[in-house]
């Protein structure tokens, strides 16, 4: 950003983490001027007392719809416009949306300037999800994984199994009934719960 | 059919045509497969619908006709084969302030004439003691509830741009702003009302039926393009969604009408909630005051399913009263072609309407006439209108 003043960015995000990958990532490619907005009381008077050149907020944020009121207050020293209003980039809108992010730019903010910010707020969007996938992945075969440990043990202890043999028991039964080992595993422990 | 339809819904009452006709097999039974994918913001609604990652959406219908017109956004022209509920607002205000209103109010607690005028009172004196101007939640820019709530304060001269605010606030904050005394009142659909008088921290005012006997509220909305492509789709959409608001309006359903909202991923609050407002009983105030009427909200019944190009006019003429655009006779055309009785006829076989759709029955102004926007806007004191 050596040819012109780094435009104000505001994000309107209710997620620390996501919020922080997006201004990291903002800050990476030189835009020094971010603001992180977490609360959403009052929203609008935060925003206007930033007085930013674009915001972005992710779509799961409900308070999306009052910011479109921004476009509506006549009185607002400056006026926000709704992302790519011309229709002239409708693959931009759809990745945004797709992605989760959506942006307001400011009106006067020339486009070329907006495209590269949008194009980094998507990418980083996508791999938080990704993240957040995995993340959730690793945490359900940790939960699989205790579970599955348990009803060895109850197996063992039942029918006076070795470890492995017990191991194989449940996945041969889960193979059988088309399961995942770990709802056989519940399964087992659940039962076990109610026959004490 | 080779994918779903993802049909876009933001969880309230006036969804409920489309909620049932998906869930109690309606759409099945007409050879479609959907899938509803509930939203949090109009915004998200109107956008996703735009672009094409929805096929039909619940939408409010001032959003479908600023669409059309290019207001606020990116113009895409949308098509409203079915209107998925007549009315079904309430305009509620704080203990506070609803003391206030009946300390003022010179004649009947239900006439809106009769409160607006006790507001305009209770803004002027808030003016002379220097205190802050009360402030109004509505649901949207391009809302009814936006319209309702102006409608109404100005017809007493209040000046909803000067004398008070209005703040967009999503529906699910509408409860914690009156609460936390963000806002003063209120004007927002089905549940939320209730929630609020229930909580004990809000008065319901006005069902917006006392305003206006007869307001669209929300359509199901497709695009233009994509309803030229696919008729047989659109056609099978509005009968399913004809044989739900039927089912729905029978009182012997209403109880299983209201456990299929009520369901977690669909609205996801109370069924006796939700029953409130199908059945239009609802409790009013913090003391259990009931209030009844046949006009809370209409999903089927009287034509209610049925476009009226009238409607779309007056909602028009709305959006340029208050600014959002100017008045043309290019923009009025528009407006009313977004409503397609045409396409809900022609899936029910219809010759022409059983029914000619009723008055809007405004509580003030002359009869509103589709040719003659300007003759309602004149008839209206307060309003920033350009032609």
């Amino acid at each position: 950003m050596s040819a012109e003043q780094s435009p104000k960015i505001v994000i309107v995000d209710e997620s620390p983490v996501r919020a922080a990958i997006l201004e990291d990532g903002l800050r990476e490619a030189g835009f020094t001027q971010v603001v992180h907005i977490r609360e959403m009381q009052s929203l609008l008077a935060r925003i206007y007392a930033v007085d930013p050149d674009i915001i972005l907020i992710d779509l799961e944020n409900p308070s999306r719809d009052v910011l479109e009121a921004m476009f509506q207050v006549s009185r607002a020293v400056k006026r926000p416009i709704a992302m790519f209003v011309d229709q002239s980039d409708s693959a931009s809108i759809q990745a945004s949306v797709e992605a989760g992010v959506s942006a307001y730019i400011v009106d006067g903010l020339k486009k070329e300037r907006i495209k590269p910010i949008l194009d980094l707020c998507v990418s980083r969007f996508n791999a938080f999800a990704k993240l957040q996938e995995e993340l959730e992945r690793t945490k359900s075969q940790l939960e699989d994984r205790k579970i599955i440990e348990k009803a060895k043990g109850i197996l063992m202890k039942l029918k006076g199994l070795t470890e492995d043999e017990a191991y194989v028991l449940l996945r041969s039964t889960a193979m059988r009934e088309k399961k995942k080992i770990g709802e056989i595993a519940q399964s087992i422990i659940t039962a076990s719960e109610m026959l004490k | 059919m080779t994918a779903p339809l993802r049909i876009g819904f933001i969880p309230l009452v006036d969804a409920a045509a489309l909620i049932v006709a998906v869930d109690k097999g309606f759409t099945a039974a007409e050879g479609l497969e959907v899938e509803l994918v509930r939203e949090v913001s109009w915004s998200n609604v109107r956008d996703k619908l735009n672009i094409g990652l929805f096929d039909a959406a619940h939408l409010l219908a001032p959003v479908a006709i600023a669409s059309s017109l290019g207001l606020g956004h990116v113009k895409v022209p949308i098509a409203a084969p079915f209107n998925l509920g007549i009315n079904g607002n309430a305009i509620t205000v704080s203990p506070a302030l609803h003391a206030a209103l009946m300390e003022q109010i010179d004649g009947d607690r239900f006439d809106p004439m009769a409160t607006a005028k006790a507001l305009a009172k209770v803004v002027a004196i808030r003016r002379k003691a220097g205190a802050e101007p009360l402030t109004f939640g509505m649901t949207f820019p391009f809302s009814t509830h936006n319209y309702q709530l102006r409608f109404w304060m100005a017809a007493a001269g209040v000046d909803p741009d000067e004398d008070v605010r209005l703040v967009v606030l999503p529906p699910p904050f509408m409860v914690d702003s009156l609460k936390s005394g963000h806002v003063d009142a209120f004007c927002v659909g089905a549940p939320w009302n209730s929630i609020a008088v229930d909580l004990g921290i809000g008065h319901i005012l006005h069902f917006v039926s006392d305003i206006l006997e007869r307001a669209a509220e929300k359509v199901l909305a497709v695009r233009q393009v994509w309803a030229d492509k696919n008729q047989d789709v659109v056609a099978a959409l509005v009968r399913a969604a004809v044989k739900a608001a039927e089912f729905i309006e029978e009182p012997a359903n209403l109880a299983e009408a209201a456990q299929i909202l009520a369901q977690p991923e669909r609205i996801g609050v109370d069924a006796e909630v939700i029953q409130r407002s199908l059945t239009g009983r609802l409790k009013i105030s913090p003391d259990g005051a009931v209030r009844e009427s046949g006009r809370y909200l209409l999903v089927g019944r009287e034509g209610a399913g049925r476009p009226d190009p009238a409607q779309a006019a007056w909602l028009y003429a709305q959006m340029v009263r208050w600014g959002q655009t100017p008045l043309t006779p290019d923009g009025v055309k528009t407006a009313m072609s977004v409503f397609r009785p045409d396409l809900y006829d022609a899936a029910l076989g219809l010759q022409r309407p059983t029914e000619a759709p009723g008055a809007f029955g405004a509580f003030v102004g002359p009869a509103f006439d589709p040719e003659n926007i300007r003759g309602h806007l004149e008839a209206f004191a307060v309003g920033r209108w350009k032609v």
